[in-house]
Parts: C-alpha cells; sequence; structure tokens
C-alpha cells in the first residue's frame, strides 16, 4: 500500500521568495482574496508553513503530519486526531482547548497557538484542495505533493 | 599622465551618472501587500523594506528590466517602464549613443553587453517566405501521414557502393560518423561557467529526452554531465579548458572554436570570481583566477594548421566521432568555410552577427560580423559549386526565434541549427543583457548560490522539450504545406523561398527569387 501523499521540500531549489507562506495564508484567510486578506486580516491569520534560511540554504516547513505524531499522543482532549482518509494530522478546532501542549512536542515547530482563537493553528494539507497552496505556488517546485514512497 | 590603476581608482570615487536609469519601476499602492517578494528577488538591490515605516519602497537606479519581480509578485502590483528621461530626438544621436558616451565618459572603460546583437539591422528571416501546396501537388496533413524530421550530421561519401541484390540489399561503403537528430535543432555552446550547473544540466538532460544534442562550451564537461554524453558536442576553443582524452571520448561529437557570432576575432574572459572549485575541476585551471581564451588559437594561424588539430582530434577518438569546426560569420565566411571543410571538418558551424554570448564588447558585437542568413546561402553555394557539400554537414547559428526562422535557414541549405538565446529564453531569461555582471536573477548567467537555485533543472527540461516539441510539430505542419514529408527534401530547396522587400543583389546572394516571380 502506498503511504499517503505528503508535501516534501527540495531544499537545493527553494528560493527563499516565500510565496508558499503568502499563499497558506491566503488559503487560511477568510476571504481567500490575496490583497484583502492581506489588508484586513494579517492580525487574525498566519500561514501554516515557515521557510527556514541561513545564507542561501533555505527549505519551507510544514507539519509533517508525522506516522508517530507526539502531537496527537500529547493532545489532552483528543482535538489532534488523524484523518483516517488521508493520513493527515488534524485539530478539531471545536475540541481545542488551547493547552499548547501540541505546540510543545512538536519536534520540528510546525504547531504553532493560532492568532484570532485560542486554538492550535497547523498545517491541514489544505483539505479539500487538489494541490496545497503552498505546492501549487512555489515558483521553482521545491515543494512537491507526493507519497514518500514515490 | 596618472596611471591606470591612479585613473580607476579616482574615476570610482567620483563616479557621477548624467543619465537617469534605463528603466523606471512602479509600485501600485493599491495592489502591493508589503510580502517583500520582491525584495527576496532582485539581486541588484532595487526594492527594499523600510521596517520603520512597514512598506516596501523601490529606487529604479540599478533596474535592469529582468522582470523577475514583477513575475512574481502576488499581486501583479509592480510594472517596469522604459526609463521615462526622454532625449529630445535626434536621427544621429539617438539615446543609445548618448547613454554609451556618458557612461564611458564616467568609467573609462569598454562598453560591455551579454546576449546578441540588439541593434535594429535587417532580420532576413523576416524577408523570406515560404511556400505552400496549392492544386498542382498535394499538401500533406502531418497528423495523418509520417513526417521525418529525422537528421544525420557529419561527412557522407562521394558514392556509395550497395552489396546484395533484392530484399537483402546492403551498404556496402563504409559510412564516416554521424550524428542522429530527431529534430534538426540542436542547443549551442554555452560553457559552464557562463552559465550555471543547473542550466547546463538541463540543457544536456533535454537534448536527451529530444534525441539531439547540447554543445558544452568550451568551459569543459562537469563530470555529472558526462553520463549525457551520448547527447554532447564539447568543444576545443583556444583556452583549451577541460580538454582531455577522456573529455573528447566522452561525447558523441567534438566541435573546434575558433569563432563566435557576437564577437568574432575576440576571445573570452570568465572572471576570477565565477571560478569555483567545481567550474576550477571542470576547466582543469586553479580556482579563482580568471579563465581566458586568447583571440586566436595560438596552434593555428592557417587551413593547415587547422587542418592538424582536426586530425589530432581524429585521432584521440579513433575516427569514431564526427569533428565540427564552428566560425564567426565574416566578410570571406564562404572561402573559409571552404578551407574547414578541406582541412578535414565533418561539421561547419557558421554562428551569424545576432549569436548570443555571456559577454561581449558592445561595439564588438553591434558592428562586426555579417548576417546568418546571407553567410548561410553563401556557403551553401559555395560548398556545391566547388563539388564538396557533401564533405561537410552545415550548422547554422545565430538568432533564431521561431519555428520559421529553423524551416528558411534548412530550405537555404542548412542541415541543422543551433539556439542559444531561444533556450535560455525558454529557461526563464528575459534577455536584460546582463549575463556579464553575474547577477542574473533568473539564476542562469550567474554562479552565485544564492541565485543559481532559482533555476530547477527540472523545470527547465520540461520547458525546453516542450519548447523543441512544439517547433518540430510547427515544422511539420509547414513541411505538410509545402507538400513534404521528410525534412531532407527541404534542405537546399531554395524554390520553397521566395523574398519580399529585398534588393537584386541581396536575391542574388540568397539565390532566392523574389515573390511573385
Amino acid at each position: 500500500m502506498t503511504r499517503p501523499r505528503r508535501i516534501i521540500a527540495r531544499e537545493e531549489y527553494c528560493i527563499g521568495c516565500r510565496l508558499c507562506e503568502i499563499h497558506c495564508l491566503v488559503r487560511r484567510s477568510r476571504s481567500r482574496k490575496i490583497i484583502k486578506a492581506f489588508r484586513n486580516e494579517r492580525d487574525k491569520v498566519a500561514p501554516a508553513v515557515q521557510v527556514e534560511q541561513s545564507g542561501y540554504a533555505s527549505f519551507a516547513l510544514q507539519c509533517r503530519h508525522c506516522d508517530q505524531a507526539p502531537c496527537i499522543e500529547a493532545c489532552i482532549t483528543g482535538a489532534m486526531h488523524r484523518d483516517p482518509a488521508t493520513g493527515a494530522v488534524l485539530c478539531d478546532q471545536e475540541r481545542c482547548v488551547g493547552c499548547w501542549m501540541c505546540v510543545m512536542v512538536c519536534p520540528v515547530g510546525a504547531v504553532r497557538p493560532g492568532q484570532d482563537r485560542r486554538v492550535a493553528s497547523k498545517c491541514d494539507l489544505c483539505m479539500g484542495e487538489e494541490m496545497p497552496a503552498c505546492v501549487a505556488n512555489c515558483p521553482n517546485e521545491a515543494l512537491v505533493y507526493q507519497s514518500e514512497d514515490e | 599622465m596618472a596611471s591606470e590603476t591612479d585613473q580607476r581608482s579616482r574615476n570610482h570615487a567620483r563616479r557621477k551618472w548624467l543619465i537617469g536609469p534605463d528603466f523606471v519601476v512602479q509600485r501600485d499602492p493599491d495592489r502591493c501587500i508589503q510580502c517583500q517578494v520582491c525584495v527576496r528577488q532582485c539581486a541588484n538591490d532595487v526594492h527594499e523594506y523600510d521596517a520603520e515605516e512597514e512598506i516596501v519602497r523601490s529606487d529604479s537606479t540599478t533596474c535592469v528590466g529582468c522582470h523577475r519581480c514583477a513575475t512574481l509578485c502576488p499581486t501583479q502590483a509592480i510594472s517596469i517602464r522604459r526609463g521615462n528621461l526622454e532625449f529630445r530626438p535626434h536621427g544621429s544621436w539617438t539615446a543609445g549613443a548618448l547613454r554609451n558616451i556618458y557612461k564611458q565618459a564616467e568609467t573609462g572603460g569598454v562598453l560591455l553587453s551579454g546576449m546578441g546583437n540588439d541593434e535594429t539591422l535587417p532580420v532576413y528571416w523576416d524577408h523570406l517566405l515560404l511556400n505552400a501546396s496549392q492544386v498542382t501537388n498535394p499538401s500533406i496533413d502531418p497528423l495523418r501521414e509520417p513526417m521525418e524530421l529525422v537528421t544525420y550530421l557529419g561527412r557522407k561519401p562521394d558514392a556509395v557502393q550497395l552489396a546484395g541484390s533484392g530484399v537483402s540489399l546492403s551498404l556496402a561503403t563504409q559510412l564516416p560518423p554521424q550524428l542522429e537528430l530527431q529534430v534538426p535543432i540542436m542547443f549551442s555552446a554555452m560553457s559552464y561557467g557562463s552559465i550555471s550547473y543547473n542550466a547546463s544540466i538541463a540543457l544536456a538532460r533535454a537534448a536527451k529526452e529530444l534525441c539531439t544534442f547540447a554543445n558544452s562550451g568550451e568551459g569543459g564537461l562537469h563530470k555529472d554531465i558526462r553520463p549525457y554524453g551520448g547527447n554532447m558536442i564539447v568543444q576545443v576553443a583556444s583556452g583549451r579548458f577541460g580538454v582531455d582524452v577522456d573529455y573528447l571520448n566522452a561525447a558523441s561529437a567534438i566541435e573546434i572554436k575558433i569563432g563566435q557570432g557576437a564577437k568574432p576575432g575576440i576571445g573570452g574572459h570568465l572572471p576570477g570570481e565565477k571560478v569555483d572549485a567545481s567550474i576550477a575541476a571542470t576547466r582543469m585551471i586553479p580556482e579563482g583566477t580568471d579563465a581566458l581564451s586568447p583571440a586566436p588559437h595560438h596552434d593555428i594561424y592557417s587551413i593547415e594548421d587547422l587542418r592538424q588539430l582536426i586530425y589530432a582530434v581524429k585521432e584521440v577518438t579513433c575516427y569514431r566521432k564526427p569533428v565540427s569546426v564552428k566560425i564567426a560569420a565574416v566578410h570571406n565566411v564562404a572561402a573559409i568555410a571552404s578551407g574547414c571543410v578541406r582541412a578535414g571538418a565533418d561539421i561547419v558551424a557558421i554562428d551569424g552577427y545576432r549569436g548570443g554570448t555571456g559577454a561581449a564588447p558592445t561595439m564588438i558585437r553591434n558592428n562586426v560580423g555579417i548576417p546568418t542568413e546571407f553567410a548561410m546561402a553563401a556557403v551553401d553555394t559555395r560548398l556545391r559549386e566547388e563539388g564538396i557539400r557533401n564533405q561537410a554537414s552545415i550548422v547554422v547559428a545565430g538568432g533564431f526565434r521561431c519555428s520559421a526562422d529553423v524551416v528558411k535557414a534548412i530550405a537555404l541549405g542548412a542541415d541543422a541549427v543551433y539556439i542559444g538565446s531561444a533556450a535560455l529564453v525558454a529557461m526563464g531569461c528575459h534577455l536584460c543583457q546582463k549575463c556579464y555582471t553575474g547577477k542574473c536573477n533568473w539564476g542562469i548567467a550567474t554562479q552565485d548560490p544564492y541565485l543559481t537555485r532559482r533555476l530547477n533543472p527540472d523545470v527547465a527540461t520540461r520547458r525546453l522539450v516542450n519548447l523543441l516539441r512544439g517547433w518540430a510539430l510547427e515544422t511539420k505542419e509547414m513541411m505538410g504545406g509545402m507538400g513534404i514529408n521528410a525534412i531532407e527534401s527541404l534542405r537546399g530547396n531554395r524554390e520553397h523561398l521566395r523574398g519580399v522587400g529585398l534588393t537584386d543583389t541581396e536575391l542574388k546572394i540568397l539565390d532566392v527569387k523574389a515573390a511573385g516571380a
């Protein structure tokens, strides 16, 4: 059985433009319109992907959707769960109480406290979209969406 | 008089430009979201983020018009226009001429340019029109009937002998080595050093995928590109960079580079700062040293000397690989090409005055050489008159922009064409002509690790393959229209060309009838 698709960063082609962050923010905004999102919602929504940079080397980091996810194990309410269909690690915002245990245990720092509500904010692989926004908008195909087996 | 170094340092300290910027960057404040993508993408520091005021500002002074920022801007907030400082119109003292003088008065240096001749000299391809079948002969639909673009480059025998009879007929004559191309288009010589590693590998990969050839240029063959040797032509140029037995034998053909269309009679200079460990190893020179290609080959001062080198190369490769000689299109190109063929060249590559370069003195680039079209026609005619046209294939280069240019070149007599600029444009080049600065924002003509990663070779390969696939389809359409089903039947078939807006002399040299004739 092939493993579910994941976002894989090709560090050697990341150009540090941060368009992934910009489009992730837009995708997570209420309006989903780039100018409106940046004008009116900047303090309410944050991207779930972050470009890490050191010198010329950079790559985009978002939730790895770990097979053994520490955030799921640490979650006290069961809000952090695995989507049975895609294998993605998701946060049920109705159940999250904002204790930030997930934020504490995430080995890559990909779970952050949400900006607008006191719930955890993380990558949901743009559920419902054919392609996550960061992958679709990377100008250099430094992000690919594929199964790790491919 | 002060020494040159003193003069230069004084110039630098007091530099005052008497000219406005080449381009003006306009930012639409209604669209800009202060995301700073432009700031991160410009190697010329045009855009700057003012953290205090939380606003992105642009300073047009150093903008080269490469469009990187505008292309990546997620809200299309940036537009780039020509500098808005208009000079009073003058037929002779054009803005370009004035700007060059202001620059030189400030720097005291040679004006440099990248890419090909940008003067408004006539493009003769635009004065040639193709034929099509009507009534008296049928056109062919390439989507329904086979259409052949396969091209063989190399020396063809004067006569062939057949062995056997009937269905078991075979060729008794042993053919000299040939290059087999599935499309009559190859990627011209662009060295690793003048272009980035990613650009080089993309060209090699695309050549392999398309079953054609890429030319390594004079900068040696990187070890990662050696596996693509079956689709590579390697160059032996005046600097002899990276040349050894393995290099020559790694490729499918060897090209002796005598000249380049962008700068005939001029050598090359890759500045030491671009010569990193990898380029140094590939070129077989010390790291950080300038890679200087002399203007002439210092062992070639005559056709006889050229013959010695051609045969030295053939000996080394056991006569298994065709040897090409690349010359720039200059005044006596026909006689020179004839000499090259008689010296033993299996392929003659002719690079016209629109041929590109990473760096050339502007005056040379814009004023030396002759148009590819005339050179092509003159060489083909001359070799045919002398009865030696079969002894060498002709590859023509210099400013091919589309498939129609290629088809016209083949009808004029070319066996295949080299494309350089078009390939770079396919990879992202916006022809800003600043290759020589090493700050190519598209990651092509640079060795800066911040910039080279901008060219993902997977993407670049795909785009190159797409371009040539498109050109091949269009070529088949044009051939079909003419009722021709094999590119061989079009080669040198000047009956399929007609000239418009050309003088009698031009038509005579091109050996093409005027439209209507």
